[in-house]
């Protein structure tokens, strides 16, 4: 099917497009502010401190650009999971990320391109245990 | 530096990196799942997404550690110089990933599907605000000393 394909080659080429933009948006933090872009740091910026006004811009920018997206293309934002296992969920990614200071931004993008190992490490483990947990949890959950 | 540029270049690269999200398919926990899921219908395809971030992001880093840290706006270098593999870092990975499998959302992603207003996403977004908060507090009750 011609249909088929076209959505093969989507499928492949939108995460690399879209893995591309998130690259340059952490570039320009970086060349311009001299910062990594580590998404739960900086919310836990505004949420904790230090609150400077660059980590609310950035965040507002996100709101921003993802109501652009929303907009444009609404199937691509949908939720898997609903009720108690979203709240555990909530909890777990909020504390592992300040635990292990970053998450699939700062240690997967920034650190990994930075070469970190450091972050090498934190984003192999974060895959692993996320690939252990996701395949156990549709083998006996059924799927979320 | 020019606080004025500061803000509205930080705005513009939330604004990327949302749409580099939402074009990507990093906002779809469906997709997420697919892609942890390894088994029979394991869809690898998410793993492009970080090819084309780094693809990107580690040539620019190069030029910019060239050019001995200095960023355009200011002098202050704030890439963080931590080396440690260590017990905290493992542990708070873990847990992280912990929360990633079981849902499909990280925080990015998560931030930006509030504009969805889907429940699940609000709900996360608060939890995680919760996990952040516990870890604050626990920051702040095991440094006595320091104050704010």
């Amino acid at each position: 099917m011609g249909d088929g394909k076209a959505l093969d080659i989507a499928a492949v080429v939108l995460p690399i497009v879209g893995g591309g933009l998130i690259g340059l948006a952490s570039a320009m933090m970086l060349l311009l502010h001299g910062r990594i872009t580590g998404i739960s740091g900086i919310i836990y910026g505004v949420l904790i401190g230090p609150r400077e006004g660059w980590r609310v811009m950035f965040l507002l920018g996100l709101l921003a650009g993802g109501a652009m997206m929303f907009q444009w293309r609404p199937s691509n934002f949908a939720m898997a999971s609903s009720g108690g296992v979203v709240v555990v969920a909530g909890l777990l990614v909020g504390l592992g990320t300040r635990i292990g200071s970053g998450c699939t931004s700062g240690h997967g993008v920034c650190g990994v391109g930075r070469l970190s190992p450091r972050s090498m490490v934190a984003t192999l483990v974060f895959t692993a245990v996320g690939m252990v947990v996701a395949s156990l949890s549709q083998e006996f959950g059924g799927g979320a | 530096m020019s606080l004025r540029h500061e803000l509205w270049t930080s705005a513009l690269a939330g604004f990327l990196f949302a749409t580099g999200l939402g074009l990507s398919g990093m906002t779809n926990a469906h997709r997420i799942l697919g892609f942890l899921r390894v088994g029979e219908n394991w869809d690898p395809t998410m793993a492009m997404v970080i090819v084309g971030a780094v693809g990107v992001f580690a040539p620019i880093y190069q030029i910019y550690r060239r050019r001995h840290h200095r960023p355009v706006f200011g002098n202050a270098n704030h890439v963080p110089s931590s080396t440690d593999i260590n017990g905290k870092l493992i542990l708070g990975a873990a847990l992280f990933g912990l929360g990633w499998g079981l849902v499909g959302l990280c925080p990015g992603p998560a931030w930006v599907s509030l504009v969805s207003l889907h429940p699940s996403a609000i709900l996360f977004v608060i939890a995680m605000f919760g996990g952040m908060g516990l870890y604050g507090w626990f920051i702040s009750i095991s440094k006595p000393n320091s104050s704010s």
